[in-house]
């Protein structure tokens, strides 16, 4: 075995030097000065003053806002993440067929997940809402009641969950990458099994398409958990109307930057990183269930 | 043979009606653009302005709070091309560290880096304001693009799989040649890493450009807005006489990413579907 010389190592943490410096400056020490901060009352002006679990103690026992916000981020993110994956998968399949148009159909579809986060589109939402607006005249022409979006809270929601679901296009080109994937002869032998196409799908799309699945839940399960822009744009700020639109982000911005409470939305982080642990945990120990990998040696 | 026959004119009036919903939001938006401002809603579920004005757009342009939207474009291009020139190339040093080079402790800085790109940003927000604010570099584009300059997690992981697909016999010749690892990197590495380069800059450029959490938090004058705090100012004074000019500004900040998105869609579409970017 060849030890690494001492010029090997200075080197190679030349290289890596940018990003060693920079994760100690702006993540680790903060995450660290984040957890002091968290069992501390602090305003930004006066030298924080511990306080011990207070923080944590009051979110949980005396701020309807935190559950309610909890709430509404936990419909938000398991409303709309299955939904958009499920769109994804399921127009990625429709895509995945040797049709000259599919470009452009591609192009389309994926237009969306370029513009979404921005604060245009999100204006644009908050109008297709509006008692006016487009989504209430298709109502009405449908022959349904126009709905008062920004005044009943569980309407509200479904603005930020149908913004999600609208922009699957990333989730479809990673879906439509992984079924080119899928070896045709699969498939093939599959048809002289005479396998219609529902067992098809749950026999080979699916479980080949797995890892795929399981790698694109955890990261829109963890991106759905940050959104910010939407419920911040759409709600002017607020979250309303009454808490309907305060997602996670928005609440521990607004205690943090509205009401200087740098403890609090401190410990709010910290609570956000050990759901977000959790969720990921969960689903990386059900993978082993239904996660398939092709077994190495094959070929 | 009729069924199949059948089948393609019905997927194909699917599939583009699909495609008609999914855009025809950013189509109502542009459409209303050129409405007269008191009839975008009265006349909601019609596409057609009548009548066609411009208005909207020449008083969008005359700006808010005393600034030309010009100016917030130009403060947005700023932060971009800084940021992104940072962003992409410290990125591909770095990652040219990771996929090339051995040195104690490298497996661990790897996991570090693979831990940093799933880590909510939420949990560093209230520190990295009280570091930024200490250094006295609130009101200025400091804290949004230094921070850029010490590589970007995505990047870095997109760039190692991209270097990871040159041969390594090219490293061998150039270090037989006397080539050291810093030529290596900036003579060999470099040039052939552009498509990745490339797609790093198309996503560096979308995200400083949609950016809305970092203006709120350190600009504090209109003066050094961005285009998104530009369009927050005209949302927050929302009223029916300034509905058509907010929304053609609206139009004016999506036309850079969209004229990116149609230029360089192969770019962007390789990206999402080798490392999951967004």
């Amino acid at each position: 075995m060849k030890s690494l010389s001492l010029k090997n190592n200075l080197i190679g943490y030349t290289f890596i030097g940018p990003f060693v410096i920079g994760f100690l400056l702006f993540t680790l020490v903060p995450a660290l000065a984040s957890l002091y901060f968290s069992v501390t009352d602090y305003d930004l002006l006066s030298t924080p003053s511990f306080i011990g679990m207070e923080n944590y103690t009051e979110m949980f026992t005396n701020d309807s806002k935190f559950f309610a916000s909890l709430k509404v981020t936990f419909l938000y993110v398991f409303i709309g993440v299955p939904l958009r994956l499920a769109f994804a998968l399921f127009v990625a399949m429709i895509l995945n067929t040797a049709s000259k148009a599919i470009g452009l159909y591609r192009t389309v579809y994926y237009l969306p997940s370029i513009i979404g986060g921005s604060v245009a589109v999100s204006i644009m939402w908050r109008n297709l809402y509006g008692d006016e607006g487009v989504i209430n005249h298709f109502l009405n022409m449908l022959g349904l009641d126009s709905v008062r979006w920004f005044a009943e809270p569980a309407a509200a929601l479904w603005m930020l969950i149908t913004l999600s679901v609208w922009q699957f296009g990333s989730s479809m080109l990673i879906f439509l990458a992984g079924l080119k994937n899928i070896p045709g002869e699969l498939y093939e032998a599959s048809n002289v099994d005479g396998a219609g196409p529902v067992i098809r799908f749950f026999k080979i799309t699916l479980p080949m398409l797995s890892p795929i699945i399981l790698f694109n839940t955890i990261m829109q399960t963890i991106g759905a958990f940050m959104t910010f822009v939407p419920a911040y744009i759409i709600s002017k700020g607020e979250g309303g109307p009454l808490d309907g639109t305060l997602l996670y982000s928005l609440y521990l911005f607004r205690q943090a930057f509205v009401y200087f409470d740098m403890g609090y939305a401190s410990a709010m982080a910290w609570i956000m990183l050990i759901i977000i642990a959790i969720l990921t945990g969960l689903l990386f120990w059900t993978s082993k269930r239904w996660v398939h990998y092709e077994s190495k040696g094959g070929h | 043979m009729m069924i199949k026959k059948l089948k393609w004119p019905i997927y194909h009036i699917f599939v583009a009606a699909l495609a008609v919903g999914m855009v025809y939001p950013v189509l109502w938006l542009l459409m209303s653009s050129f409405k007269e401002s008191n009839l975008i809603f009265a006349t909601a579920d019609s596409l057609i302005p009548q009548p066609w004005i411009w208005e909207n757009y020449k008083i969008g342009w005359i700006g808010i709070a005393g600034q030309s939207f010009g100016t917030f474009i130009m403060n947005s291009l700023e932060i971009v091309v800084i940021s992104t020139i940072g962003a992409v190339l410290s990125s591909a040093f770095i990652a040219f560290g990771f996929a090339r080079l051995n040195f104690v402790g490298k497996s661990f800085w790897f996991g570090i880096m693979m831990v940093t790109l799933m880590l909510p940003h939420d949990v560093v927000l209230v520190p990295q304001y009280i570091l930024f604010a200490k250094m006295e570099w609130l009101n200025s584009i400091k804290p949004i693009v230094i921070p850029q300059y010490f590589g970007i997690p995505f990047f870095i992981f997109l760039l190692i799989q991209f270097i990871r697909t040159i041969p390594t016999e090219l490293d061998e010749a150039a270090t037989i040649d006397g080539c050291g690892k810093f030529r290596l990197f900036f003579r060999i590495i470099l040039p052939l890493v552009v498509p990745a380069l490339a797609t790093a800059s198309i996503f560096s450029f979308y995200w400083r450009w949609e950016d809305l959490l970092g203006p709120v938090l350190y600009l504090n004058r209109p003066s050094l807005y961005p285009v998104s705090m530009g369009l927050k100012m005209f949302l927050d004074s929302d009223t029916v006489s300034n509905w058509g000019a907010m929304f053609a500004m609206s139009i004016v900040s999506l036309l850079p990413v969209l004229a990116i998105f149609f230029a360089f869609q192969k770019y962007i579409v390789e990206g999402i579907s080798t490392s999951g970017l967004k």
